[in-house]
């Protein structure tokens, strides 16, 4: 038997967090050490699974398979393809970095750890599972730690709505889609919640049409598609810095990946019916999203924001329903992720040190902040589309994507014309935020803030990396991505 | 029907009822032998003698089929009851010995076993008059023990309202019962299922429903479920536990098997009519527990719900419905117990069961804080818990059945229910107390309660499988 390497990636996590709480009461360095290794493991790892993904082969690789609960046909069966390739890396790297970034946790950090990797647990399960029972499982586990971790370390003022908000939407959206998973479990006839063998079945157009969206919307919703977005600002402005990260950079991906994963490979006609009136939603979500961080003056609901914006092009990828848009939508899914993971660490950084998120009462942090202005800069750049990074080639994709996709409605050309517009959004925006904070005149109270240290240095060299790199020689990641999207495009039926 | 011969290996058949019976006897006579002062241990010989019931039930291959001539039948639905009812037992048994308010002698412990005995013959009836004999005897040593600490006026006033809507279900009951009698001229199911054929409908439904006044009681559905909120606040904790999970569990038995083999004429009236039962009584036992600022009273509206969503499996009529709700019925005795074990200690300590009571909860004791969270948490249906596996099987159930409107019911309800469950949570790990750095001591009993029913929540949600291939099995000889 092979390696279990996916194995590894999820469950490295889950066992150092049982060790980090079986730790005595009282420690504080220890559970932050042991994070860190465990969740580097899973990042060795995660790079290993990048590296040796066979891309001319394809298809779902590194798979492990063993019954759960057969009586149902239920087994945890795990695999991934380009595309999850790229995501499992996404949330190993941001992982590590959110424990990188929250090592000043002192507020009991032994549940503080143990449960941030609960979460990646979740998340890692998420965008690995072939089997739609476990997923749904995986996919909920993440929620119940994310309550905590606010509810505890959030931002005082807002924790407990921001928490509350945030968990009930989020469930109430899986749980919608839930009813849709056991609606096509039971009309399969198959009797199982293989997903691939759940997508070799034609189910009726009727059906498809009925419970595709149910199951899109209700994923969606942890992909903050408008109008159900509302839990993200305020939850992100309520939760802890590392939390902010990994919710914006890769939990809002599982949305998204889950949404198309389930909703769209397994019910395609439905998405080819529905998916032209859906992308109004996501055309909203650009432009409605751009336009609050445009005027909004608190530097976390500007990333809240920013990132509400970006899901709409991610999710526009995935309606555009041809290679480009899924490859670009792929692709967006990493940029935007490391992006907002970033961005989150930095107004996490500066806030830390400052105390005020209000960006008009910010100013100059770049004569004592300089790493963190850097990072901004980067992601700022990156977020806006400039070319010479990851996020460029993705948006290109999405929007040739969506311009292709006329024969699907005539209006998505147009589309694809005002969400390219949005993109100069975000450009004024994430300048607007960078002038603000870290141009100007230094506050003389702000004179004798502690430096950026080491280990955040570390965490935002590891997160820009992949963003210039990929930026620079896009060919690193897009065979992956497209490899992965090759293998699911027997779904659109020779289109 | 002919005269039936005495058969030995009837009495081989329910084993299980007959050690619990003898169980009690020697509860009663260890009472007289122990000084005052040990009496507490009384707990343990109880918990203990359960345990070696639970290990004879599950271990011993005992003769399966009728007895009594045809009073009783034992089927793998019923050993699945049986051993919830015993797992109920123990842990209630345990977590008694750290209930400060509570006299500990052998009648209560006695009276716990005896009640047992009536849910574990509840479980195993099928005949009218062998079942009424089960609920009254499951029944009225409940009264007793809800009224049990007597120097409490809410104990006492609580045991009385027990006791008179207990009288009340009961007589309803048995006046369908006497109905049924009527139609059929004989007691037992497969007879009177026969007879139901031919009664008109209008008759047949009219008993159905007295019938399902005294079992809907036990179960505490809407709309008999107004007792509910002020027994579990006044019964002592771990009884409260008991009735919640005990109870409820025996009512379910008895109503599985009476749809299923008394009632199958009906049907179709059945289905429709426990759908929005189910469908009430979800919404309104989680609507009210949101509101509530007793612990009590918060896990008593949150177990009507949960009675609700077993309901769900029981409507959708079919072996994975069954079986569903079975499973879910195991998942919720040690889940609840769960919640009602962290109740008693911090009751002990605070002397108080406001919810507000939990403040600081998880900073003086870590221990609890998670117990108490985990509980709520899978009593939440959030995964990887058993409760979440439970409730996906359950909607399942339903879906396959074609209940789709009750399964989105069932969702809306999952989430009005975490709403109150997250609010507990919140005020066991966010809230300061000034006590919160007086450490709180665990005795040994709870430790176990919690420990069981902690790697019990985890395992059934995390490797399910060998337990509801066991549930399934037994369910498949309904079908």
């Amino acid at each position: 038997m092979n390696f279990p390497f996916l194995s590894v990636i999820i469950f490295a996590p889950a066992m150092t967090a049982v060790l980090i709480l079986l730790l005595p009461k009282d420690r504080q360095t220890e559970p932050k050490v042991l994070a860190a290794a465990g969740t580097f493991i899973s990042l060795l790892m995660a790079i290993w699974v990048f590296l040796a993904y066979d891309r001319t082969l394809g298809g779902y690789q590194f798979v492990e398979q063993m019954p759960w609960l057969p009586v149902i046909g239920s087994s945890y069966y795990v695999g991934v393809n380009g595309m999850g390739v790229m995501l499992v890396l996404l949330n190993a790297l941001l992982l590590f970095c959110a424990v990188l970034i929250s090592w000043h946790i002192e507020e009991r950090p032994r549940e503080f750890f143990a449960l941030l990797l609960l979460m990646g647990v979740g998340v890692f399960g998420a965008f690995t599972l072939l089997d739609l029972f476990l997923l749904v499982l995986f996919y909920e586990l993440v929620l119940f730690p994310i309550y905590l971790l606010i509810v505890n370390w959030g931002w005082k003022p807002l924790r407990e709505y921001g928490a509350m908000k945030l968990t009930l939407y989020l469930l109430l959206g899986s749980l919608v889609a839930l009813v849709g998973i056991l609606a096509i479990y039971f009309t399969s006839g198959l009797r199982t919640f293989d997903m691939v063998a759940l997508g070799g079945v034609k189910f009726s157009p009727e059906f498809q049409r009925t419970w595709f969206l149910p199951i899109f919307v209700g994923f969606g919703v942890l992909a903050s598609l408008w109008p159900f977005y509302s839990w993200s600002p305020d939850g992100y402005a309520a939760a802890p810095t590392a939390v902010s990260m990994l919710h914006a950079g890769v939990l809002k991906n599982v949305g998204a990946f889950t949404a198309f994963r389930v909703a769209v490979l397994l019910l395609p006609e439905g998405a080819k019916f529905w998916m032209p009136y859906v992308v109004f939603l996501m055309v909203m979500n650009v432009v409605y999203a751009s336009f609050i961080a445009l005027v909004h003056t608190d530097f976390k609901y500007i990333i809240g924001f920013a990132s509400v914006a970006h899901l709409g092009v991610v999710l526009m990828g995935f309606a555009a329903m041809n290679d480009l848009g899924w490859s670009g939508a792929v692709t967006m899914m990493f940029a935007h992720g490391i992006i907002a993971a970033m961005s989150f660490a930095i107004v996490g950084m500066v806030y830390d040190r400052t105390h005020i998120r209000e960006i008009k009462e910010l100013g100059g942090m770049i004569r004592r902040l300089a790493p963190a202005a850097l990072g901004f800069a980067i992601a700022g750049f990156a977020s806006m589309g400039m070319p010479g990074f990851l996020a460029f080639v993705a948006e290109v994709q999405v929007f040739l994507g969506l311009w292709k996709a006329a024969s699907l409605a005539p209006w998505y050309p147009v589309i694809a014309i005002i969400s390219a517009l949005g993109i100069i959004g975000t450009a004024a925006y994430m300048l607007r935020a960078f002038q603000y904070v870290f141009m100007g005149e230094l506050k003389p109270k702000f004179a004798d803030i502690p430096p950026i240290g080491p280990l955040d240095k570390v965490a935002i060299a590891l997160m820009s990396l992949p963003l210039i790199v990929g930026g620079i020689y896009p060919l690193l990641v897009l065979p992956v991505v497209q490899s992965g999207v090759q293998s699911v495009l027997a779904v659109l039926g020779g289109a | 029907m002919g005269v039936t011969t005495f058969n030995p290996t009837w009495l081989l058949a329910i084993l299980p009822e007959l050690l619990l019976l003898a169980l009690a006897v020697v509860v009663l006579g260890v009472d007289l032998a122990l000084p005052t002062e040990r009496k507490r241990t009384l707990g343990l010989w109880t918990a203990g003698g359960l345990i070696v019931v639970l290990a004879v039930t599950l271990l011993v291959p005992l003769p399966q089929g009728p007895a009594f001539g045809g009073a009783v039948r034992i089927d793998g639905v019923a050993g699945v009851f049986r051993v919830i009812f015993l797992l109920g037992g123990i842990l209630v048994a345990l977590m008694s010995m750290d209930f400060r308010p509570l006299r500990q002698d052998g009648p209560y412990y006695g009276l716990l076993l005896f009640s047992l005995l009536g849910m574990s013959l509840m479980a195993v009836a099928e005949n009218l008059v062998m079942l009424y004999v089960a609920m009254e005897l499951t029944g009225i040593s409940a009264y007793v023990l809800v009224g049990y600490l007597r120097e409490t006026e809410l104990s006492a006033e609580a045991g009385l309202k027990y006791f008179l809507f207990g009288a009340f279900s009961s007589a309803v009951m048995l006046y369908g019962f006497s109905w049924l009698y009527a139609f059929a001229g004989g007691t037992g199911y497969g007879q009177l299922a026969q007879a139901l054929r031919y009664i008109p409908f209008p008759l047949a439904v009219l008993a159905f429903l007295m019938v399902l006044v005294g079992f809907g009681f036990k179960v505490a559905m809407v709309p008999m479920h107004f007792w509910a909120p002020d027994v579990y606040q006044g019964a002592p904790t771990p009884i409260t536990a008991f009735l919640s999970v005990g109870s409820k569990a025996a009512g379910f038995a008895v109503l599985l098997r009476a749809l299923r083999f008394l009632f199958p004429a009906l049907e179709t009236t059945w289905v429709v009519l426990l759908v929005a039962i189910s469908m009430v009584t979800m919404t309104l036992g989680n609507t009210f527990a949101v509101w509530q600022k007793n612990i009590k009273r918060l896990l008593a509206y949150s177990s009507i719900a949960q009675a609700g969503y077993v309901l769900i499996g029981v409507a959708a009529a079919s072996q994975m419905g069954v079986a569903s709700a079975a499973f879910y019925l195991i998942i919720y005795t040690v889940m609840n117990v769960a919640a009602f074990a962290v109740v008693v200690l911090v009751s002990n300590l605070t002397g108080s069961e406001d919810v507000e009571s939990f403040s600081g909860l998880a900073r003086r004791s870590s221990f609890l804080g998670w117990s108490i969270m985990l509980a709520l948490f899978s009593l939440g249906g959030v995964p990887p818990f058993g409760g979440f596996v439970g409730k996906l099987l359950i909607f399942a159930g339903a879906i396959q059945s074609g209940l789709i409107a009750l399964t989105v019911v069932g969702v809306i309800n999952v989430i009005i229910g975490l709403y109150y469950y997250l609010s507990v949570v919140k005020v066991v790990f966010e809230r300061r107390s000034e006590q919160e750095h007086e450490p709180l001591e665990v005795p040994a009993p709870s430790k176990w309660v919690l420990g069981i029913t902690m790697a019990a929540i985890v395992l059934l949600g995390i490797l399910a499988y060998p337990v509801y291939q066991w549930v399934w099995q037994a369910s498949a000889g309904w079908f």
